[in-house]
């Protein structure tokens, strides 16, 4: 967003269309030149730029709610809940890595760059994650010292800018994620807008304060599979072949991407979906480029199986993952877990009803706020504003997402056993149906009551 | 401050053959450091071009490499001083943090690629990229560099005793570029400056601590950011 105007936040309270307050039905909405539309071209010509904002795509895709669970019953049976285990255990490294990573459950936090986010959110997500056993991911801009303190498990990202790249922190790193792509803007670079370049967000990326950061969107010293795989040796030869490889990309031409990045001697896929958050890209990039998750996840699987590296190189999915039933689906499909960005947000305070006073300070609401790149978070969270970021405690915080993520869990469990499965790792898409011809046809598992896959393909 | 000379004297604490072993063993013992008694003098014969030799050091070696590298040879250095006998290929010192790395022939792209302190210098050409996404490191070429050479440079010095190739120093933020002989073209953002006392002594000292001892830091001129595009603005749309 430029120029202090949030067009993306429509107020909840707002009527239907109309001179009064009463249904006027001689007025008629276009459904092409909606109400977002029109009120898009008029900041354009208003403004000159195109709108940058936070948060993933807006626009309803086919996704994780357009499949069910068959569940068991005379042909299979179910496991008790309580009684029955169903374990959630996930080894991610298993490939070539001296210690490779254990997470006690299937869900990990997505790479999110201090810098983005404050110093408070890093460690909230760090305490909510090391609660419960999984991982949080650094970010373009750097380890701090405090996400490296509460987080347990610490996965540390190689970006296009190598802004505060060290081999110390490298080597202090549980897994390193070689980031060539995300969701939210596949083929485009990080961005931080110059008000959230504060003194040490500056001194961390060797930036002067406050410029609008734009980063590259290609490694400086690799280009292409053949490059990336002498790029992961060299950093298995840094890191004396201790720690997992992941390369993340977004999801584009997932099934030929996934080959290349297990040719180039990666340990895990993290793919990310269209739906995938961000903390600040254009509107435009994140509506328009990238696939859902959906029709990517089988594309991956595909390749995996296809190598023989199926559960050998482990695949780690996100983009708008918000319930166990998100979870349950994502690993029913084939992935071996799952990265939440947006939702953790959301879990330590982000859109509460509490701000919505805030929000409607700065042009927004509770539920739409989106403007991450701004640095106005009134839930203190994605901010450099010392008063601002001060409004999380990271305690708190962290103790929600924790809950959060016991929740997904438990979700995703109560899935896995409905369909008599021992351990999440277990659910298959022969336990998926689809609700619409074009999930069927993305998910690659039938329309619900048919054996109907449309347009089932061997190679994309 | 870190200097070029891989000091000659001194009795060699190993030697490794990479015809006989491989690079992993070279770097599993370069990593093994004594606390007591850290780096020493460290010979490497047969190269060979192999990738990620001498990577990831984090103590004051002096480790000589008779030959020819491949790819990201000393990444992310540290402490210690490199010199390779012959060229190398993509990424030489990539990321470095302190240190010296010395190339005696010429580097392939991306030399130095966001090095962040110490010091590299290239005795023969580099290709293009070189001192791309700079962050501190100072990079000395006797000879002449590619294109696009110090893309995205944030910190730190490229000095070029030879030409520059097309698009010099685009979107260039605080990194400082000397070059002597001619320019392509600059590219997004990058604009000669004046060449003020200050700067003439920084040359000097770059080309003094890189050995090179007949050029005259009073040939080279000065380029660097006109921060134009430091901050979003609509006039700067064709740039973006
Ligand atoms: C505030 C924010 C900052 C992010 N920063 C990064 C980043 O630095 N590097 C990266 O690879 N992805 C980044 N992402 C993307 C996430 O790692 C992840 O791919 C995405 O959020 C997953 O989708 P979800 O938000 O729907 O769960 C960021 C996302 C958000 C919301």
């Amino acid at each position: 967003m430029h120029g202090g105007v949030d067009r993306s936040a429509r107020p909840p309270e707002m009527a239907a269309p109309g001179p009064t307050n009463g249904w006027n039905p001689g007025l008629r909405e276009s459904a092409t030149f909606d109400r977002n539309a029109i009120a898009e071209i008029q900041r354009a010509a208003r403004e000159g730029m195109y709108d940058i904002r936070g948060f993933g795509a807006k626009r309803r895709v086919p996704h994780f709610d357009d499949l069910l669970f068959l569940g068991a019953s005379v042909s299979r049976y179910p496991l008790e809940g309580y009684r029955e285990r169903c374990d959630t255990d996930v080894v991610i490294g298993t490939r070539f890595a001296r210690e490779p990573v254990h997470l006690d459950i299937p869900i990990t936090i997505a790479g999110m760059s201090f810098g983005a986010l404050s110093a408070q959110a890093k460690e909230a997500l760090g305490r909510g994650a090391t609660e419960v056993g999984t991982s949080t991911t650094t970010g373009d801009g750097g380890m701090t010292p405090e996400e490296r303190e509460h987080s347990r498990i610490l996965v540390y990202q190689l970006l296009p800018s190598r802004y505060g790249m060290n081999p110390d922190d490298l080597r202090r790193a549980d897994a390193i994620e070689v980031v060539v792509g995300q969701g939210a803007k596949p083929g485009g670079g990080g961005m931080l807008l110059g008000h959230k370049i504060s003194d040490r967000v500056a001194e961390m990326r060797d930036l002067p304060v406050g410029i609008d950061q734009r980063s590259a969107c290609r490694h400086p010293d690799w280009t292409g599979p053949d490059d990336l795989e002498i790029k992961i040796e060299e950093l298995r030869e840094i890191t004396d072949w201790r720690v997992p490889i992941y390369v993340k990309v977004g999801a584009t031409r997932t099934y030929f991407d996934v080959a290349l990045a297990v040719k180039a001697g990666a340990d895990a896929i993290v793919l990310d979906g269209m739906q995938g958050g961000t903390a600040a890209t254009q509107e435009v990039f994140i509506e328009h480029v990238g696939i859902p998750i959906l029709a990517a996840i089988p594309q991956a699987v595909e390749s995996l199986v296809d190598l023989g590296m199926h559960r050998e190189v482990q695949l780690i999915v996100s983009g708008g993952i918000r319930s166990g039933a998100d979870v349950a689906k994502a690993l029913a499909l084939g992935a071996d877990a799952v990265s939440i960005g947006v939702a953790a947000l959301i879990a330590l305070g982000d859109n509460a009803p509490e701000h919505d006073p805030g929000y409607r300070e700065i042009g927004s609401a509770a539920g739409y706020y989106d403007d991450y790149q701004a640095g106005l978070d009134p839930a203190g969270i994605s901010t450099q504003d010392p008063a601002l970021a001060a409004r999380l405690d990271p305690v708190e915080g962290g103790r929600r997402l924790a809950n959060y993520l016991r929740t997904l869990t438990l979700e995703t469990q109560t899935l896995a056993r409905a369909c008599g499965k021992s351990h999440v790792h277990n659910l298959e898409p022969e336990d998926l149906v689809a609700l619409t011809i074009e999930a069927a046809a993305m998910a690659r598992v039938p329309l619900a009551g048919t054996s109907w896959i449309p347009g089932t393909i061997t190679t994309p | 401050m870190a200097t070029a000379d891989v000091t000659q004297a001194g009795a060699l604490s190993f030697e490794f053959d990479l015809a006989a072993a491989t690079v992993r063993e070279l770097n599993e013992r370069l990593h093994r450091v004594d606390p007591e008694r850290p780096g020493g003098r460290v010979l490497v014969r047969n190269p060979g071009g192999k990738h990620a030799i001498a990577v990831g050091l984090d103590a004051p070696y002096e480790v000589e490499i008779a030959g020819h590298v491949g790819y990201y040879c000393a990444g992310m250095n540290k402490l210690a001083s490199v010199r390779v006998g012959g060229n190398c290929g993509v990424g030489v010192a990539e990321n470095m943090m302190s240190g010296a790395v010395v190339v005696e022939g010429s580097a392939s792209q991306s030399a130095g690629a966001s090095g962040r302190g110490g010091l590299l210098v290239i005795h023969g050409d580099a290709s293009a990229r070189c001192g791309i996404s700079l962050k501190g490191l100072d990079v000395v070429v006797r000879g002449s560099v590619g294109h696009l050479s110090a893309f995205m440079a944030q910190r730190g010095c490229l000095v070029v005793c030879g030409d520059a190739g097309e698009a010099l120093g685009d979107s260039l933020y605080e990194a400082r570029i000397y070059v002597r002989g001619s320019v392509a073209g600059l590219g997004a953002d990058c604009v000669e400056k004046e060449v003020r006392g200050e700067h003439l002594a920084e040359v000097s000292e770059l080309l003094a601590r890189a050995g090179i001892d007949d050029v005259d830091p009073g040939e080279f001129r000065r380029y660097g950011s006109a921060r134009r595009l430091y901050n979003f603005h609509v006039e700067n749309l064709g740039s973006y």
